[in-house]
């Protein structure tokens, strides 16, 4: 099209589609931050775990490794309480995202606020809850000492079950969400055809909801073992040395021992445990499960894992018995509960679900309140039920310099992230949303993938790739890293809202007369607006609670809310962690539920 | 109608203000096709849905099959229902599909391997056994959804709008083989939908659906030709409404007056008695409106001008403004070029007094 004809010509100007590389600008600054400061760092230490080659690692870290059977007791460890949490998690978790999925959608959104909020509370404030209720002075032994279950307390703080607890708690909410995902896309009108069929609840249940909705188990299982594995503050300040997790290794070495090299070679260990996690997931089940299950669109052309089809040949014959079980203990109680037919059934089987649901979500929901109360007490140390009233804890908040300049940092790192979050991540979003493209998913994929790695392993990265800069100890090397944690954030909210956008109104404005740049923002963005603010709270959230970034990049100089915690908490739990976590509780819950409520009115 | 095969009576339901039906009652035979027609949120759903034991109804009674089942759970009703969209279960093959009914009445494999031969042969798709309900197409879905109701010989099958997801095409078609299921198996079939041409191909009687209640259940023929209300003649084909005032009642006639001062003669229906001076309502069809020469007459006529032809295909429909300024439709096979009809030219539109339908209560 290079010869200019005179038809064209007398439109004034010659108009061609520009080269597809040159469509693609949106993308490039994420892509590339993206390539800088996660894949490059990323990439180089596993470069330099595998070759050596530079002097500051050698296979002297890796001697050390093999020689001690210290780091492999912690790696079983570290698998160990991340298969149980995993486990834990969908078995609890399932019956929630079943209720949420199988609701009305009013319900739903009311309910999903109740399994979001304590995803987005502060882990460290979680975690000092737990302290609260599980400690030998806490809220459990006092309650069960005063109905004279116990004569004294007894120890549930520093086991493996509180760690269990403290780490389920933290992760549910994350398997019920992936869960959800795949199970909003089963047709809820297939298990009243069941019915209809002749099935009881539990052959419907079992032979065909429960197959359906696997691979979204499957998910969450995944996601929940990988982000199990970069597990620090629960397992160190609700465990016992026994249940010490590796990344608790890397950050000794670290903090006690300054000694980077070897930190690095741990971190090593733990990301190649993660690949292998992931290699073994896509050859049993296949990665597109991951993705949100397999779509109903592609016909036939589903790539199969080993296990997905070895489930096939006997899966049928497990949920055939399952089904078989659940209908014995139903007619079992239909006898007990006299069902008949000229009257409404008493108890059904979905007010059951209703209760055991409650339950979770009190559990997810309710033990951060119990922190509330202690930071009223008179007395210098955490106990229940705590001797009120007063307010010195907060007025040691607000006189500590070390307080006041940490809270401060942490609003400044966590705002310019989110705004640098949005600069980047809002044009990649509506390229990932509105383009199609050659490995589009691929794409997703790598704007996804720091959710996904170990964050310990990102710090790592991050450390000796700032080290040589002099990123350390400054808030520019914070907000990049926090930058690389709240992008997917970002894109995955503004990608939601682009999704429910109405692209013919843009068409409509074009036909209309207005210019790109005007549709953009006369049109466009004033609609997802709602939806843009929710993106922006969600990247500061995620920066004003981030850890273990922090912990890496401070350096004892550039100290975050956050880290100042932890500071404190790995010395002693004061009640003036218990004021700030008040405060924390209050400020985040806050912000969510504005974050929501945009959302929210986005979606109308 | 020896045993009906479904009863319900005076069944009832409400979300919190919402009333979804209120208090409706009907019986079904055994191989009837009874329709629930209306519009959206006219309670029809609803009904199917406590038929099916999806909903419970706050009160009233569901019989099947001469057993109270107001409360029992779907598993026990005996009953088989086909959903909009199929409900097929994507995971399983076409075969296992069907066998599902079968196997969760512990019938053994060879006869659920004859059976599910014997369905498919009937719905005339042997060779889809071992696909995947997404590998169909959507007509070959609808199939297996009605295969797998058929299978197991339900006391009565319901259907919620399963032509709804279709084209006009392949509706068409399915149309009259769900009839012809329906005539060679002697099914009974309770059938959900918004579409008055579907209702009328295939039911044996339509129950017509309004604002939560049953507002005419009739045949099809009852419903069209002796609707009871103007809801009733105007959800049903095309109306022309005359307001008119009664003057006379003699024996089986009304005499009734027009708007422009002319009077008509009209059936007397004694099921709905109207006494003299009662302003009502003259239902004629568009089609029963005949366009007369001047000279020639009818029992009833009535002039106006033309405002319109329009030529639709098969039919050319006449738009007549009469002297009171109401516009009425008269259709007629079109038997050639209408050229020749110029706007405002006088018409006289005739009728025979049997063709009306005195029409009383709201709106008349």
């Amino acid at each position: 099209m290079s010869e200019q004809t005179g038809t064209a010509g007398s439109l004034g100007r010659h108009w061609r589609l520009r080269p597809s590389w040159q469509r693609g600008w949106p993308l490039y600054p994420a892509l590339i931050f993206l390539i800088v400061i996660f894949l490059y760092p990323v990439s180089k230490l596993l470069w330099l775990s595998l070759f050596g080659s530079t002097g500051s690692m050698t296979s002297e870290h890796y001697e050390r490794l093999y020689s001690s059977p210290l780091y492999f007791q912690v790696l079983k460890n570290t698998l160990f309480v991340s298969g149980w949490t995993a486990a834990l998690c969908i078995i609890g978790g399932y019956p929630v995202a079943f209720l949420l999925s199988t609701t009305r959608e009013r319900t739903k959104n009311s309910l999903i606020l109740w399994v979001l909020l304590p995803f987005w509370t502060s882990f460290l404030v979680r975690t000092f809850a737990w302290i609260v209720l599980l400690g030998r002075n806490g809220a459990i032994n006092n309650t069960l000492q005063s109905i004279g279950l116990t004569d004294g307390p007894i120890d549930i703080l520093y086991s493996m079950p509180s760690v269990m607890v403290g780490m389920v708690h933290a992760l549910m909410p994350l398997a019920v969400l992936t869960m959800l995902s795949v199970m909003e896309t089963i047709d809820r009108n297939l298990m009243p055809a069941a019915y209809t069929m002749g099935a009881r609840g539990g052959q419907a249940f079992w032979r065909i909801y429960f197959p359906l909705s696997l691979p979204g188990v499957a998910a969450a299982g995944l996601l929940v073992f990988i982000t199990s594995l970069g597990f620090f503050i629960t397992p160190a300040l609700l465990g016992s040395p026994r249940q010490t997790m590796i990344t608790q290794i890397i950050i000794q070495q670290v903090e006690e021992m300054l000694n980077y090299a070897f930190a690095g070679a741990i971190s090593m260990l733990l990301l190649v445990t993660s690949l292998i996690v992931f290699y073994l997931y896509d050859r049993a089940l296949g990665m597109s499960t991951l993705a949100g299950g397999e779509t109903q669109g592609q016909k036939g052309a589903v790539k199969r894992g080993a296990l997905a089809t070895g489930f096939n040949a006997i899966g049928g014959l497990i949920t055939a018995f399952l089904g078989r079980v659940s209908d014995w203990i139903a007619i079992g109680w239909e006898i007990i509960a006299g069902a008949r037919p000229d009257r409404p059934p008493r108890i059904s089987g979905r007010s059951t679900l209703r209760l055991l649901v409650a339950l979770m979500l009190i559990f997810l929901a309710g033990p951060a309140f119990f922190i509330v109360p202690v930071s009223f007490t008179t007395q210098g140390f955490i106990e229940w039920p705590p001797s009120f009233f007063s307010m010195k804890w907060y007025e040691a908040v607000f006189e500590h310099s070390i307080w006041v300049t940490a809270i401060t940092r942490s609003l400044f790192v966590g705002v310019v992230t989110a705004t640098l979050a949005m600069l980047i991540g809002v044009p990649a979003s509506f390229f990932l949303a509105r383009q199609q493209f050659l490995g589009k998913t691929a794409a997703l994929a790598f704007f996804l993938s720091p959710l996904i790695l170990p964050r310990i392993i990102i710090a790592v990265a991050l450390f000796y790739f700032y080290a040589p800069l002099g990123l350390i100890g400054t808030e520019i090397g914070l907000i990049l890293g926090h930058t690389l944690l709240a992008l997917p954030y970002v894109v995955i909210t503004v990608m939601a809202v682009l999704k429910n956008y109405d692209q013919r109104l843009d068409q409509a404005a074009s036909s209309l007369g207005a210019k790109p740049t005007r549709v953009l923002w006369h049109i466009t963005m004033p609609l997802i607006k709602p939806g843009l603010v929710a993106a922006f709270l969600f990247a500061f959230v995620t920066s004003f609670d981030e850890l273990t970034i922090a912990l890496f990049i401070s350096a004892g100089v550039a100290t975050t809310l956050p880290k100042q915690m932890w500071d404190d908490a790995i010395l002693q739990v004061s009640p003036t962690l218990a004021a700030i976590s008040t405060l924390l509780l209050i400020f985040v819950t806050v912000v969510i539920l504005l974050a929501e409520y945009f959302q929210r009115s986005a979606r109308r | 109608m020896a045993q009906p095969k479904l009863k319900i009576t005076d069944l009832r339901k409400t979300y919190g203000r919402v009333v979804a039906l209120s208090g409706a009652s009907l019986e079904m035979g055994e191989g009837e096709f009874l329709t629930l027609l209306g519009p959206s949120g006219s309670g029809k759903t609803t009904m199917l849905m406590m038929i099916a034991g999806l909903v419970q109804p706050d009160s009233g009674e569901v019989w099947i099959d001469d057993n109270l089942a107001t409360y029992a759970p779907s598993h026990m009703r005996d009953i088989g229902m086909v959903f909009q969209n199929y409900a097929l279960f994507p995971h399983l093959t076409v075969y296992e599909n069907i066998a599902f009914p079968l196997r969760m009445r512990g019938v053994d494999n060879a006869n659920i391997r004859r059976e599910v031969t014997r369905v498919l042969d009937l719905i005339q798709l042997p060779d889809v056994q071992d696909r995947l309900p997404r590998a169909l197409s959507g007509g070959q879905q609808q199939r297996i959804a009605l295969a797998r109701c058929i299978v197991y010989q339900p006391s009565i099958i319901l259907m919620d709008e399963p032509l709804g997801a279709l084209d006009k095409k392949l509706r068409d078609q399915m149309k009259l083989e769900i009839k012809h299921l329906h005539e060679e198996l002697g099914i009974t079939v309770l059938y959900v939908t918004h579409d008055q041409e579907e209702a009328m191909v295939m039911s044996d009687r339509i129950c017509l659906m309004n604002d939560a209640k049953i507002e005419q259940l009739g045949s099809p023929e009852e419903l069209y030709f002796r609707p009871r209300t103007m809801f009733a003649a105007d959800f049903l084909g095309e109306s022309n409404f005359l307001h008119v005032q009664v003057e006379d009642i003699s024996g089986g006639d009304v005499l009734v007056r027009g708007g422009d001062g002319a009077t008509f003669t009209v059936d007397n229906d004694k099921t709905r008695p109207v006494a003299k001076g009662d302003a009502v309502q003259a239902m004629v069809r568009p089609e029963m409106l005949q366009l007369i020469a001047p000279g020639e007459d009818a029992p009833n006529v009535l002039d106006g001008s033309l405002d319109e032809v329009i030529l639709v295909g098969g039919v050319t429909k006449y738009y007549v403004r009469l002297k009171d300024g109401s516009q009425v439709v008269a259709t007629g096979l079109t038997r050639g070029p209408v050229d020749g009809l110029e706007k405002n030219a006088a018409i006289r539109l005739g009728w025979n007094k049997e063709n009306a339908v005195i029409l009383t209560g709201e709106g008349a």
